[in-house]
């Protein structure tokens, strides 16, 4: 899609070809059943976090001891029961879900814009800055992921925007590879060849013409990172080190479920299908936009 | 072969360099730094902290503490404990039994039950069993390790009974190697859960493109059975590439392991971990990281070193 785009000499004729990409992508889309099922749950969920305020039925904080335990289903007042303080399990799972998909999608984004910046230079100096930063990648790469976020998460304060920080930060290193790869692709061909003959400044061919052309694996690796980061922020909240009780996210209604396993089974199954479930579409739809946008990447 | 081995010793040693070189300075990061314990205790003095700063070299410049801290790492001497005051890598030897047997068995079940429906996959492709496996495999690298550890206690500890619901051996009971199996089952397939999807995975992907290959069709025409086709033609060069996949999967390996030998109370190194996250006991914690990281470059080098025993071509790039 993106090639097509800046191959564009301007006119008509050339915007129809455009169009015409646009919709094949989206009929290759549509025909990976898994991945349009993954999209329209990733909408609903996305529409649930927005939303919380308005459908929680009660208020997730609120508790009272009185009503501990109600099991799903039994008064019409609590859908999905009540938890270890009788708090609503339906609004903690929504608001829960709001601040899980807030983490991810932030956490996404700290990956994305490392592992561009990394790849995109390392793929167009070359030579020593291409040698140091791989190696950088690689040493980060040794480190096992949980670990370095459990002491990441021991030094900092943890909040929303420092959980997803350090996420990022220790998720990078892929994204910096796929671009490093691609961009290394890019400069060889004709239009940035040109566009360097003509006196483009190295910035200008970095993010004028490269960026633009590596825009479908970042669209491929920003969906998947967003299932990664909602799948480490639940495993170091479940651990007491990620979003702190009592805002709820998934992870951290994990954490004493195991206590309550013979009183209250929904409580460590709730969040845990709602994890799943949410990694699982985000996965599936980063498939299917692989598969579209480039037949290629497939494996 | 003694060359590619020298080469792939020497490209490691700048790995290592840069590993020490990231604990150092996350031990820095640490609020407080290395002497957060002490800063931390009300009682102690500020001139008790210059001593003390004086004692671990902490008054010195930061590349001389580096090299010696390197020093240190390298021939051994990892420090003491905050508390109890044992040596750093003792404790963390001690716990490496226990995780080194959850990880092998949770690799090997993986490998196997992966390889085979990677294989079938690969041979009756877009299969009902072909569709269900691929999908399937999607599902399952979509697993929470913790929530499906809880899930497994649930239903056949819990519920059903079939299985103890965690440590190492039954408290009290005999300690030999039926109840330890009993033990290890549970918390071995957990581990082994994402790794298999990804060992079908590549297996399936690997397989695919060598049985499409010229000389598998020889093999065929020449009226070879399929099953001697698949397992001497083909598996040997399939599997190849897919050693390389063994030594990738180790950094997951640990984290898995970390996460699941909580859930299940299992005695290793992720146990350790959590509980000197909770301690503060930072230079067990460093220590961790560093032993981590270090395990994961020698898993590495020795996959490669196998990859290039075994394909001749390898050596030659």
């Amino acid at each position: 899609m993106a090639r097509t785009r800046s191959m564009r000499p301007g006119g008509g004729e050339a915007g129809e070809l455009y169009e015409s990409q646009a919709r094949r992508i989206w009929r290759r889309f549509l025909h990976h059943r898994l991945a349009v099922a993954g999209g329209c749950v990733v909408i609903l969920l996305l529409g649930m976090a927005l939303l919380a305020d308005v459908l929680s039925p009660h208020d997730p904080l609120d508790l009272d001891t009185t009503r501990r335990f109600i099991s799903p289903l039994s008064r019409g007042e609590y859908m999905l029961g009540t938890d270890e303080m009788g708090r609503d399990t339906l609004a903690r799972l929504i608001h829960g879900g709001r601040i899980s998909l807030v983490v991810g999608i932030a956490a996404m984004f700290a990956t994305i814009v490392t592992g561009l910046l990394i790849g995109l230079l390392s793929g167009f100096y070359g030579g020593k800055v291409d040698n140091l930063l791989m190696r950088f990648t690689d040493t980060m790469l040794c480190f096992p992921q949980v670990f370095l976020l459990l002491v990441l998460a021991a030094f900092i304060t943890p909040t929303v925007i420092s959980i997803a920080l350090i996420i990022g930060l220790t998720s990078w290193m892929e994204v910096a590879r796929i671009i490093r790869a691609q961009i290394l692709y890019i400069k060889e061909q004709d239009f940035v060849q040109a566009a360097f003959a003509l006196g483009a400044s190295g910035g200008r061919v970095m993010f004028k013409e490269l960026l633009p052309n590596a825009i479908a694996p970042v669209l491929v690796s920003a969906t998947l990172n967003v299932a990664n980061a909602v799948l480490m922020e639940s495993y170091i909240s479940f651990l007491g080190y990620g979003i702190q009780p009592p805002v709820a996210s998934w992870g951290n209604m994990l954490t004493n479920a195991q206590a309550y396993f013979d009183l209250a089974p929904w409580l460590a199954i709730l969040p845990g299908v709602m994890i799943t479930l949410t990694v699982m579409s985000f996965n599936f739809l980063g498939d299917g936009l692989r598969d579209a946008l480039d037949p290629r990447l497939r494996m | 072969m003694g060359q590619y081995i020298l080469r792939r010793l020497l490209q490691a040693i700048p790995l290592l360099i840069g590993v020490s070189m990231l604990g150092f300075a996350m031990m820095h990061l640490a609020p407080g730094g290395p002497l957060a314990v002490y800063t931390l205790n009300p009682t102690i003095t500020a001139q008790d902290i210059e001593r003390i700063k004086q004692v671990f070299g902490l008054d010195q410049p930061v590349y001389i503490q580096y090299l010696k801290w390197a020093y240190g790492m390298f021939t051994g001497n990892w420090g003491n404990t905050f508390f109890g005051g044992r040596p750093v890598l003792t404790v963390i030897l001690e716990r490496f039994p226990a995780t080194l047997l959850l990880m092998g068995s949770g690799m090997s079940l993986a490998i196997v039950i992966g390889m085979l429906i990677g294989i079938l996959g690969a041979v009756r492709r877009y299969s009902v069993f072909d569709y269900l496996a691929t999908t399937g495999a999607m599902v399952a690298l979509s697993f929470p390790t913790f929530w499906f550890g809880l899930m497994m206690i649930f239903i056949f500890a819990l519920k059903l009974g079939w299985m103890p619901s965690g440590g190492m051996f039954t408290l009290g009971g005999e300690e030999d190697v039926l109840d330890l199996l009993r033990h290890l089952a549970m918390p071995a397939i957990v581990l082994a859960l994402v790794l298999v999807a990804q060992w079908s995975r590549y297996t399936r992907s690997s397989f695919l493109e060598v049985i499409h290959q010229d000389y598998i069709r020889t093999a065929k025409s020449k009226g070879l059975a399929g099953g001697r086709i698949l397992f001497r033609h083909a598996f040997p060069n399939a599997v190849a590439p897919l050693i390389a996949l063994a030594g990738v999967q180790l950094p997951w390996l640990f984290s898995g392991a970390l996460v699941t030998e909580t859930i299940f109370g299992w005695p290793g190194m992720g146990r350790l971990f959590v509980d000197a996250l909770t301690m503060k006991e930072y230079p067990v914690l460093m220590g961790m990281v560093m032993i981590t990281a270090g395990a994961v470059i020698i898993g590495n080098l020795l996959a490669d070193v196998i990859n290039a025993l075994l394909d001749p071509r390898i050596r030659l790039d």
